[in-house]
């Protein structure tokens, strides 16, 4: 923790001061000294010409499946799979085994994370008690445990009246729900996207109705509620424009979107990330909300652009070998996304869809902001003096193999086996840790 | 380039017709046959050819040829079907293979092994061909993966029929010939039909105009919106009175009754009244019109009981023409079976 450690001649991106300047980052005992200035004295020197440094990748949502579910990820492995994924910070959501519904689970996740994790985990609590959409959690008690949200993520509050109670009483705490929205009457056994790759597959669909109708309705309940609604993982042009337009009338809606609905298709499902002509039914990529239309997946990424969606939020949902070895049907939902996210999301850089600096901001500072983590850790997400030494060096240009028998997460569950990605994460170091070094950057 | 000559060794044990259908070089190639869309012209015709062939076979006093003796059939039927297990069933032992069926609620599928040790057993076990009836869309694609031996699909839940969609145009090239430029009419419960699905392949491949009538609640998202390349190019009509107009077949699909009751109708009534193939109906259609319907038959729901049995029908025809298609496939199949690396499997155990 006291280690001085001196990251050196690097092209320093710090969106949230407005920071993008060639020059030195010096840290001391897990802090930021300085950004952009000169570095004397002693400490240990990572040379940094040639990449990008900047504040260590903020995730609002993932998986990590402790307790309960560790044979699918644990929190040592899960925060080291976000480690080499260039995370310093990981929004642990609360479908575990038992649910993290009450304040014993936090602390035990938040115990856990402070003796095995390599990143800092914040945990999310449950809307309702057991996940089970009929009563609410205890959310103050869960909020005095450390949670920066409150989420029944994986499934929706079906019930209407739930949802409104829920929104008015996390507002008590000023925290958001984050709402997975999703008309499940409407998306009845549904495994995958409605559209021609279904009726090719003969599939059962969800129509992107079920999730445009879930945004407007909690849309709705968040302005009457004056709460916060945080949208998890938006995934159509429809559900985009509800919340474009609510932003526009002052209400209090955030968004997030995933690296794989920003880049894949439905299409992925048929034909793999290959695009061949075999019909794969490829169960990695199987995901709840699932890939989508190519227009959806254009809206999405305008929505990042232009700052209607705030941020970047992986999904992460790793899952065991024989979870997706299996009838598509019977295949369970999610995609490993932490060790991929920074590369995958590099397309649209290297496609001109949207600037490095503007992809740094929003798996930085922005998912900071969305939820306001800043007031449970000051600083985060940013390189301003004394803020958490949470620094990631990328290699915008480095082009790698996904190869996820390699991945540090138990879950290999990834449509993207095989594809190259031009974008590396070369380190990332976590409170002044170095918990990730690919290419030894850091080895004096 | 593959010949479609059977091995000297074998050739004399096979009567001549069987060695007939002399393809153009290299059309067939498959090992599997999962579904019809991916097949060309010269494919489907091949196999129509080969399917005359058998269609002989089993008209003789003996119906029993030793084309495929010593290899091994298993059919796997994770959904009970009584027509196309037996079909297949009798297929295989025309030919002289060895079948063995393998219903999955009496195998280890009950005690929760998956699909994939399933099927790799069944490999181990000696299996040259698996003939495999699922009800999840897809499951043979992740068998065809898993296995070296063939795979055939017998049906996979809402998405591929293929030997159906095989017989269904052996039947209406018997009685049409060319199905380039007929109207063929399916109508019914689209949605949940693998059989038109796969239908909507070979029909469109050959140039037939395939229009689809169907409740909007019934039909799969897409279809007859110009998507052509990704999916067939059909015409979509709500309307059956206007659907059959000029029609050279139509074909009513089952119509489930849980699907009675799943909100996709209002009930059998009001479907029947709508969509029911009946007399006045198939007068719309051209004189002769071919009735078709791939069974189990709802009569007086999908399809009157005067017409399901009437002059036009060729139900019967259907199930008939199934066996020597499946034949046809068994035998195409394999032709291209990779014995060794079955051989190298047996050897491991």
């Amino acid at each position: 923790m006291s280690e001085r450690i001196i990251i050196r001649g690097g092209r320093i991106i710090d969106p949230a001061n407005g920071v993008d300047v060639v020059g030195n980052v010096v840290i001391e005992d897990g802090r930021v000294v300085s950004a952009g200035g000169s570095a004397t004295g002693a400490g240990r020197e990572i040379d940094a010409r040639g990449l990008i440094v900047a504040p260590g990748f903020v995730d609002l949502h993932a998986h990590l499946r402790d307790p309960g579910l560790e044979y699918k990820e644990d929190i040592e492995s899960g925060t080291r799979a976000a480690a080499r994924g260039g995370f310093t910070t990981v929004c642990a959501m609360p479908n575990t085994e038992p649910p993290m519904d009450n304040r014993s689970i936090v602390e035990y996740v938040l115990r856990e994370a402070a003796a095995r994790a390599s990143v800092r985990v914040l945990p999310i609590g449950a809307v309702s008690k057991g996940r089970a959409g009929k009563e609410l959690a205890e959310l103050g008690d869960l909020a005095a445990a450390g949670c920066v949200g409150f989420s029944d993520d994986g499934a929706p509050v079906a019930e209407t009246t739930l949802m409104r109670r829920a929104l008015e009483y996390a507002s008590i705490f000023g925290l958001p729900v984050i709402d997975h929205c999703e008309d499940k009457s409407l998306a009845q056994d549904a495994v995958m996207h409605e559209g021609w790759v279904s009726t090719r597959l003969g599939l059962r669909a969800a129509p992107a109705a079920a999730e445009i109708a879930a945004v407007a309705r909690d849309v709705a309940l968040a302005e009457a509620a004056g709460a916060h609604v945080h949208i998890a993982h938006v995934s159509t042009r429809g559900a985009i424009d509800e919340i474009r337009r609510a932003r526009a009338r002052g209400v209090r809606v955030t968004a997030e979107v995933t690296p794989h609905h920003l880049t894949l298709t439905d299409e992925v499902v048929a034909f793999g990330c290959a695009g061949g002509d075999e019909l794969l039914y490829d169960t990695n990529a199987k995901v709840n909300p699932p890939l989508r239309s190519q227009d959806d997946v254009d809206a999405c990424v305008e929505a990042l652009a232009d700052g209607t969606v705030d941020c970047i939020a992986t999904d992460h949902a790793p899952h065991a070998v024989i979870e997706k070895l299996c009838e598509f049907d019977e295949a369970a939902f999610g995609i490993s996304g932490l060790e991929t996210a920074f590369g995958l999301c590099m397309r649209l850089v290297h496609q001109n869809k949207i600037s490095l600096e503007t992809l740094i901001e929003r798996m930085t500072i922005g998912p900071v902001r969305a939820l306001g983590l800043d007031r449970q850790v000051p600083g985060i997400g940013t390189l301003a003096p004394g803020a958490p030494a949470d620094i990631v060096l990328l290699d915008p240009a480095a082009e790698w193999v996904v190869e996820p028998e390699r991945f540090a997460s138990k879950g290999k569950n990834t449509p993207l086996a095989g594809v190259t990605l031009k974008g590396r994460v070369v380190a990332t170091i976590a409170a002044g840790r170095i918990v990730h070094d690919e290419t030894g950057v850091a080895v004096a | 380039m593959t010949t479609m000559r059977p091995p000297e060794a074998r050739a004399a044990d096979i009567p001549a017709p069987l060695a007939a259908p002399a393809a153009a070089d290299g059309a067939w190639r498959r090992r599997h046959l999962l579904d019809l869309d991916d097949f060309t012209v010269d494919e489907l015709d091949l196999v129509m050819r080969t399917a005359d062939t058998m269609k002989e076979v089993l008209q003789r006093e003996v119906p029993r040829v030793p084309a495929l003796r010593g290899t091994t059939i298993v059919t796997l039927f994770y959904e009970n079907s009584t027509r196309t297990r037996s079909s297949f069933e009798l297929a295989g032992k025309v030919l002289g293979a060895d079948v063995i069926n393998v219903a999955a609620a009496s195998s280890s599928v009950t005690k929760g092994e998956s699909l994939v040790d399933t099927v790799k057993t069944l490999q181990a076990v000696g299996a040259d061909v698996l003939v495999m009836r699922h009800s999840r869309s897809g499951a043979p694609y992740l068998a065809a993966r898993t296995v070296e031996c063939s795979v055939v699909n017998a049906g996979d839940g809402l998405h591929a029929h293929p030997t159906q969609g095989l017989l269904d145009l052996y039947t209406m090239r018997a009685s049409l010939g060319d199905v380039r430029g007929k109207r063929v009419v399916i109508v019914g419960d689209i949605l949940h039909s693998r059989v038109a699905r796969s239908n909507l392949w070979s029909l469109t491949t050959l140039g037939a105009e395939v229009v689809l009538c169907a409740p909007p609640t019934l039909l799969p998202a897409g279809l007859g919106r110009g998507l052509e390349g990704k999916l067939p190019p059909v015409r979509v009509e709500t309307d059956l009175d206007r659907a059959v107009e000029g029609a050279d077949v139509v074909m009513a699909l089952r119509m489930q009754l849980e699907r009675m009751h799943g909100g996709f109708v209002p009930g059998a009534r009001e479907y029947s009244r709508l969509y029911q193939v009946n007399a006045a109906r198939l007068a719309r259609a051209k004189p002769n019109a071919l009735v078709m319907h791939p069974g189990p038959m709802n009569e007086g729901v999908e399809i009157s009981h005067e017409v399901a049995h009437g002059l036009q029908s060729h139900v019967e025809e259907q199930v008939q023409n199934g066996v020597a298609v499946r034949m046809a496939v068994l035998w195409l199949i394999t032709r291209n079976s990779t014995r060794q690396a079955r051989a190298a499997t047996k050897g491991a155990l």
